[in-house]
């Protein structure tokens, strides 16, 4: 049962790269991703073994948040495929299917791998699963937004390899058996050397920091979400960086259970803050709306490790935050995706009147700047909330008060471009792209933002109680 | 362990100033192959005795590290007809300096650390810490795409000397996945070089800054 989740769509990748018609390819992915829905399904009700590869692969309390998580968003994007690909019939399209599908998974064996160095390995393929994604466009702008991709996501992954090495000496200084499967790590945290455990959590941090996109480490964001299609926008926004962030999770749970957790908590609050900082910053007046997402994304990047910074009921607020952002994240780069088609720019120079251009995606793109932003009624608000109350009950008041204010000037900021972009008349000059709303184009970021909504105003208890038992597995190690 | 290790390590430190050195691609591509290769004997050296698997991991490392991907650069290099001299945005002399204050960080840092009795006598973890310093250093201060591709092989040269200190810890897959992803990393990288050797007739990642703020 493990081993199909993420082999499923391994089998599709390679359908799409045999099937020879460039029309009927693009179906394989939603095909594939309703296939790795449904077995997602199957695993979460326990029918069947849920390890494999003695204990490599276990589909733990983590793993019960991030890969439903992962499967939908995937799904609701997969919706998508057929459309954008039918629109831009010019380009050849079998790279792309095969690699989006190899890229579900990786994401899932990330979530599923419990093992560091299994977990190294998929994160390392996941990125080079994304590299032909980002190179769709096939201009000087998506090649050099790929070549920084590769770079800079290179250096992560090599850091957070390094990290990985250092923690296994940790247990090998101590004369453990060492061993990267994370049930070993756990269990034998008390005993790990710890200023090579300090060292390990450092390393990691910063090299999967960087896959995550936290300032400062987050140079490579900007250009790749603002030069890749919407839709794959999306599935870095939305799945790459939970992986990465469940990655880091996972150490910070071994940190737990060795009881150097207070370390590895003051890191992340003060990396949070400075990443919704820098957000802030470089939000105001940007005048390009998918740079702007891109920041927005390193904001809530910022605000989940500030979560789990916190900890106690913050942690639960962040696990929460995390499938809210996701989520959140799916309804705006599909929505500015298909303003861009719409008006052929993605700056506010040209781009305006959008509720008049095309009236359900500008809609879209509003309702999700406001749910990203943490407006009520939506989802984030709630996560949000959640997070400043869990501050309060902490006692951290100034860590409150900055994110209260920094979750503000966000809001500013980001308000500025959001409402250029959809408010007023659209320019005459422009010339008329012929894109219009249709229901392969709005129908998957209405169904995400629809679940947004619901996750605002309620948590089914199912998922109440996994969020529960994740941020109580991270806090404890156990 | 044998006596050859630590002569190996040094060779290795030796390597990294060469890189930070040159002022020509060709010598800092051969450096790195070079480099590679040594890997590949102290991995056997390292082991203690000559079983199967040091061999074949060995044996991987001195054909991917020191001969495959070298290959692939010069043939990079030749196919793009760049400028032979590295234009680095600190001076050469700059360069080695920082790379000497970058290796005394490493050793003082790795004096700090706690080691395993069997890596007290020898230079594995400083060598290591030093070389992936080494590699962050190139991969900051050049301005070529290929140099910041040697950059990073010297960063992975550097992580995979760490590798070596666990080599009962690791399981095999991992080793073997290391090498993988690396070859499978550069030769995207590779591919990405081509791309822009076509759209910008230069391989000079200055020029490539449209995307700013």
């Amino acid at each position: 049962m493990a081993i199909a989740l993420f082999l499923a769509p391994l089998l599709f990748a390679l359908a799409a790269f045999v099937v020879p018609s460039p029309r009927v390819r693009p179906w394989l992915v939603p095909l594939g991703a309703a296939v790795h829905l449904g077995l997602t399904i199957v695993a979460l009700r326990g029918v069947g073994p849920i390890s494999a590869f003695d204990g490599w692969i276990v589909l733990d309390k983590l793993g019960r948040v991030a890969l439903p998580l992962v499967s939908t968003l995937f799904f609701a994007c997969s919706l998508y495929v057929p459309t954008y690909l039918g629109l831009r019939a010019e380009r050849p399209n079998r790279l792309f299917c095969g690699a989006l599908l190899a890229f579900l998974s990786m994401m899932t064996l990330i979530t599923i791998s419990h093992h560091m160095g299994l977990m190294w390995v998929a994160l390392e393929a996941n990125t080079l699963a994304s590299a032909p994604l980002l190179l769709f466009n096939q201009n000087a702008r998506s090649l050099e937004a790929t070549w920084k991709y590769l770079v800079v996501g290179g250096v992560g992954i090599a850091l957070a390899l390094l990290g990985s090495f250092f923690l296994a000496y940790a247990a090998l200084h101590a004369g453990l058996r060492g061993s990267l499967l994370i049930d070993d790590l756990v269990q034998q945290a008390p005993m790990l050397s710890r200023p090579w455990l300090h060292t390990a959590f450092i390393v990691l941090f910063v090299g999967y920091g960087t896959k995550m996109g936290l300032a400062p480490m987050h140079t490579w964001k900007p250009d790749a979400y603002g030069e890749a299609p919407g839709l794959v926008g999306a599935l870095l926004a939305g799945g790459l960086t939970t992986c990465a962030f469940l990655a880091l999770l996972r150490f910070y749970q071994v940190c737990s259970a060795a009881g150097e957790g207070a370390f590895a908590r003051e890191l992340m609050v003060v990396i949070g803050l400075l990443s919704m900082a820098v957000a802030g910053v470089f939000m105001a007046r940007q005048r390009d709306y998918k740079r702007m997402l891109a920041y927005s994304s390193v904001e809530h990047m910022g605000i989940l490790v500030l979560g789990i910074g916190i900890g106690g009921l913050a942690a639960f607020g962040a696990m929460l935050h995390l499938v809210n952002n996701a989520l959140t994240k799916g309804v705006m780069f599909i929505a500015a995706a298909n303003i861009h088609r719409a008006y052929g720019t993605k700056t506010t120079d040209t781009v305006g009147g959008a509720l008049r251009r095309v009236p359900a995606s500008a809609a879209l793109f509003l309702a999700g700047f406001f749910a990203v932003t943490g407006s009520p009624p939506f989802g984030p608000f709630l996560s949000e909330f959640t997070i400043l109350r869990g501050a309060f009950a902490a006692g951290r008041y100034g860590v409150a008060a900055a994110f209260l204010g920094l979750l503000f000037v966000v809001f500013v900021g980001m308000g500025g471009t959001v409402l250029a972009v959809v408010q007023g008349t659209p320019r005459e000059d422009l010339p008329d792209t012929g894109f219009r709303d249709s229901i392969g184009t709005v129908g998957p970021a209405l169904i995400l933002l629809i679940a947004v909504v619901v996750l605002g105003v309620w948590v089914p208890p199912g998922l109440d109680a996994a969020l529960r038992d994740a941020a109580n597995l991270v806090e404890t190690g156990r | 362990m044998f006596a050859a290790v630590d002569p190996l390590l040094v060779s290795i430190l030796m390597l990294n100033f060469l890189v930070l050195g040159t002022s020509r691609l060709r010598s800092a591509i051969n450096a790195s192959a070079m480099q590679g290769a040594l890997l590949g004997a102290l991995t056997v050296f390292v082991h203690g005795s000559f079983s199967a698997r040091p061999l074949v991991v060995g044996a991987a490392a001195i054909a991917i590290k020191g001969l495959l991907i070298p290959a692939m650069l010069h043939r990079a290099l030749r196919d793009i007809a760049i400028r032979r001299e590295i234009e680095p945005y600190v001076s050469f002399v700059t360069s080695l300096v920082l790379g000497a204050v970058a290796t005394g960080a490493a050793v003082l840092f790795a004096d700090r650390l706690p080691l395993a009795a069997e890596h007290q006598d020898v230079l594995l973890v400083p060598a290591s810490l030093a070389t992936v310093l080494t590699g962050f250093l190139i991969m900051s201060t050049r301005r070529e795409a290929i140099t910041q591709v040697v950059g990073y092989l010297v960063l992975e040269n550097g992580i995979f000397i760490m590798g070596l200190t666990l080599h009962d810890a690791m399981p095999s897959l991992v080793e073997v996945g290391v090498l993988l992803d690396l070859l499978v990393a550069i030769f995207v990288i590779g591919v990405v070089i081509n791309h822009i050797s076509r759209e910008f007739a230069s391989l000079d990642v200055a020029r490539l800054d449209t995307l700013k703020e």
